[in-house]
Parts: structure tokens; C-alpha cells; sequence
């Protein structure tokens, strides 16, 4: 019987067969959360509904509560007031869990950001880690499908690019 | 060996292994059926992608739900948070052990088979109270009340209208009841009885339009909001076990059960006949989930206390008095 070394800093056990099976399940069961921020959030809204349905790949099931989702799709202008809350509703959800930014204010700010602003946070990649992102103002349903599309792909190829920082649980700084 | 097969617990352990079975299978089913339904009734399509007509849909988020973290909020109730999952889905299975599927399909014919069918539905009350109270969150505790005093509403008259087809059978035991009805089904004697049946059937099992104790749209999630997993999976398979329960007893109450329409049984088995007619009750059920908008709390606490207690007490008592006469 062969003895194999076990190279280090890998892992001893490996589950991959399982792991790939899992990645796939998750891959096409993403719950999104039932969570709008501003007009992004009605393009999103018409992804799920009859013209585009979001359903036909398993990711028409909007989660009221955020421990029951999977996905976060951040969808519109972040105001600083408004950070907070999302950061928290990220915290609130179980691992592992993915994150889309939808629109160009939830990638860099959009028509928001100039010298001097004072109101919204430039970017939801500032508060939580983003997986894929939408451009458009606001991107149209086929745009959001797309990105669905790739966040898929990106899960089945296992790739755990945040894989740190989205298994760690930080505490929450409190009046940030 | 002879005498294992026909021994009591023999028969208990193979009735427990085919009712698991089958309420998992049954609800990886009903889920998918209500995806596609909603899909349809919206002019969407629903699932489609995984597997031939999405059928493998369910499958795939059940895997998911089991592979999720379990989250236990720091302030919950350490104990009872773990455990409210599971008391939900045990007075479920226990539904099966008198359901009438066939002539000669019934794990234990008990002589008081309805009353405790509906004594154990009264149990998942107190698991969903004990789940929203172990959450110790505001939105989930509102939604065990809700649901708390929902169901002492619906009871009252859903037993009512149970009991009238009792009084015309003389008898708790469902293969009695059934045998009633080898001419003419119950709902065509008894229609009163029957929608009355029905709609608190639905109030019961906490689906539209009497869902508030999960309205989204006031309470996040309503009792299981603090939830994850398969902890929420397991609600969310008490759920549809329970309406494939109510419609069972709808069928074996009203409809005939394992009858054939006007005791025309075109060499079809009784066990096709009641398994058709279930899940015809079901697609109602879902038919009018995705039809109607979600009720008030206190048009809902009017139409039960107002209107179908009275009602159903009418029904009884007219019952009783023909019963007298003829």
C-alpha cells in the first residue's frame, strides 16, 4: 500500500467530490434577499417577475429574512445612514454567502460621488465583500440575470476568493 | 420468521420508515409544484434549469439548506431554539398513523382516529410558539402570537364542521367515515360543513391569504425569521407535510376518500383515487394562495368569530335535528 505525503499547508482530509457537489447546489439555489435600496431595486424586482423570471435558475425565491438568504444583492445609492444597516444584514447572514452590486452607485458611487460629497458611501466593496459587479444606470433584468449567471459559474468553480473574510465573524463596531 | 412480519412492531417500524419516506419525497414534490404553479399563475415559467421541468429544483435547495451555517442568536434560548424545528415536524408525522389511504392501508385504524389527527395539529401551535419565543426577537414573537391566536380561532369552528359528518356516521374512525360514503360523498350532504372545513383547513396550516404569522410584509419572517438551514427547512417541510395532512382529511371527510365518484370505481385502486383527490385539494390550496391578497388581523379575527362560529354551529345543529327526524 502506497503512502502518499501530505504537502504542507494542505489539507490532510479532502471532501472534494462533496465539496463540488455542494458548490453546485449552492450555485443554483441563491436566495437573494428581499432588500432594495433605490431604483436599482425596481429593475430587480422586474428580473423577478414574469418577463425575465429570475425563478428558472432557482433564484426567484426573495428570503424575507436575512438569515434564510444566501445573497445580497446590493441595489441602489448607499447613503452613510444606510451603511450600517447593510453591514449589519450582512453580518445577519449564516455562511457561506455571496454578494452582488447592482448599478454603478453601488460600484463606485455613480452620479453621486464628486469632491466635497458628504452623503453616500462610494462603493458597497467599502462595507462588505462583493463578488460580482453590475454596471448600468440602472443595469437592465438581462444585466442582473448575467450576473447571476457569473456568480454561478464563479461558485462551481470553486473559487473562494473571500474566503477569509467571509467564514471570519467580526465584531461590529458600535456608531461607525 | 412468520410471526415477525405480522407482529405489532414490525408493522410500527415499516409504517414509521414508508411515512418518513414519503413526507419527504411528498414535500420535495409539493414545493416544487408550488414554484411552478405561482410560476405559472404570474405568466412566469418557474423553475426550469435544474433538471428536466426543474424537477430537480427542490432537491438542489434542500443540499444547500443543509450545507448553510446554523446560526443561534446570543440571546435566544439555548435549549429550546435547537428543538422548536423538530417539535414542528413531530405531530405531523404522527397525521399518517390514521390517515385512510385504502381499504387495507391504514397503519392503525383507530376507533378515535379524527380527534387525534386534530389534537396533535393543536401540538405545532406550541412548537411555533416555542420557536418564536426561544428566537427572543421582537418580529418572531409576533408572529408565534399571531399564530397562537389564529388557530384557537380556526379550531373551534373546523372541529364544528368535523363534527357534523361525525354525527352522521356515529363514529371517530376514519375507515367508518369513508364507508359512509361508498354512494354519495359527504360534501354533496354536508356543503356547508365542507367550505367551512376547507377554509379554516387553510387558516390552520398558516398559508395565504391567512398568513400572517410570516407576513412579509409587517413581521420579517414571522416566527422562524431568526431561523437558518435546514432549522428553517424543517419548517418549511412541516409546512407542506401539514397541508398534504389537511387535505388528506378533507378527502376522507368529504370527498370520498378511497371511493370512486357515485360508487363508480372503474377498477381504478382506492389508494389512485385518494392520492388523486389529495393533491387536487392541494393545488386548490396553492390555487388560492397565489390568488388572493393575505387578510387583516382583525378581518380575519371577524371571519372566524363572527361569522364561521355561528355558521358552523347552525350547520351542527340543523344536522342534529334531521338527523332526529329522518
Amino acid at each position: 500500500m502506497a503512502t502518499s505525503k501530505v504537502a504542507p499547508g494542505e489539507p490532510v482530509i479532502k471532501f472534494a467530490l462533496l465539496d463540488d457537489v455542494l458548490n453546485l447546489a449552492r450555485a443554483n439555489s441563491l436566495w437573494p434577499m428581499t432588500f432594495g435600496l433605490a431604483c436599482c431595486a425596481i429593475e430587480m424586482m422586474a428580473a423577478g417577475a414574469s418577463r425575465f423570471d429570475l425563478d428558472r435558475f432557482g433564484a426567484g425565491v426573495f428570503r424575507p429574512s436575512p438569515r434564510q438568504s444566501d445573497l445580497m444583492i446590493v441595489a441602489g445609492t448607499i447613503s452613510r445612514k444606510m451603511a450600517p444597516a447593510i453591514q449589519m444584514l450582512w453580518d445577519q447572514m449564516p455562511n457561506p454567502k455571496w454578494c452582488i452590486a447592482m448599478g454603478n452607485c453601488a460600484i463606485s458611487g455613480g452620479p453621486f460621488e464628486y469632491d466635497g460629497q458628504y452623503a453616500i458611501v462610494p462603493g458597497a466593496d467599502l462595507i462588505v465583500p462583493v463578488d460580482i459587479y453590475v454596471p448600468g444606470c440602472p443595469p437592465r433584468p438581462e444585466g442582473l440575470i448575467q450576473g447571476f449567471l457569473a456568480l454561478e459559474d464563479k461558485i462551481t468553480k470553486g473559487e473562494n476568493r473571500n474566503l477569509l473574510r467571509r467564514f471570519r465573524r467580526t465584531g461590529r463596531k458600535s456608531g461607525s | 420468521m412468520g410471526s415477525l412480519v405480522t407482529s405489532e412492531w414490525f408493522r410500527l417500524v415499516l409504517g414509521l420508515v414508508i411515512v418518513l419516506a414519503f413526507s419527504q419525497l411528498n414535500a420535495l414534490f409539493l414545493v416544487w409544484l408550488e414554484r411552478k404553479v405561482a410560476g405559472h399563475i404570474q405568466l412566469r415559467i418557474g423553475p426550469k434549469e435544474v433538471g428536466p421541468f426543474g424537477l430537480l429544483q427542490t432537491i438542489v435547495d434542500g443540499l444547500k439548506l443543509v450545507g448553510k451555517e446554523l446560526i443561534t442568536p446570543r440571546s435566544a434560548d439555548s435549549r429550546l431554539f435547537p428543538i422548536a424545528p423538530v417539535l414542528v415536524f413531530m405531530p405531523v408525522l404522527v397525521g399518517f398513523l390514521v390517515l385512510p389511504f385504502a381499504p387495507n392501508l391504514i397503519i392503525r385504524d383507530m376507533n378515535v382516529g379524527v380527534l387525534l389527527i386534530f389534537a396533535f395539529s393543536a401540538f405545532t401551535v406550541l412548537a411555533i410558539l416555542a420557536g418564536g419565543w426561544a428566537s427572543n426577537n421582537k418580529y418572531a414573537l409576533l408572529g408565534a402570537i399571531r399564530s397562537v391566536a389564529q388557530n384557537v380561532a380556526y379550531e373551534i369552528p373546523l372541529l364544528l364542521a368535523v363534527l357534523s359528518v361525525v354525527l352522521m356516521v356515529n363514529s371517530f374512525q376514519f375507515s367508518e367515515i369513508v364507508k359512509g360514503q361508498e354512494r354519495v360523498w359527504f360534501f354533496l350532504i354536508q356543503p356547508v360543513a365542507a367550505l367551512i372545513y376547507l377554509i379554516c383547513a387553510t387558516a390552520e396550516t398558516n398559508r395565504a391569504p391567512f398568513d400572517i404569522p410570516e407576513a412579509e410584509s409587517e413581521l420579517v419572517a414571522g416566527f422562524h425569521t431568526e431561523f437558518s438551514g435546514m432549522r428553517f427547512g424543517l419548517f418549511f417541510l412541516a409546512e407542506y407535510t401539514n397541508m398534504f395532512i389537511v387535505s388528506a382529511v378533507a378527502t376522507s371527510l368529504f370527498f370520498g376518500g378511497w371511493h370512486g365518484p357515485f360508487g363508480l370505481d372503474l377498477g381504478v385502486p382506492g389508494i389512485v383515487w385518494f392520492l388523486a383527490k389529495t393533491y387536487v385539494l392541494i393545488f386548490v390550496i396553492m390555487w388560492v394562495r397565489w390568488t388572493f391578497p393575505r387578510l387583516r388581523f382583525d378581518q380575519l379575527m371577524n371571519l372566524s368569530w363572527k361569522f364561521m362560529i355561528p355558521l358552523s354551529l347552525a350547520n351542527l345543529v340543523v344536522t342534529a335535528i334531521v338527523l332526529k327526524l329522518v
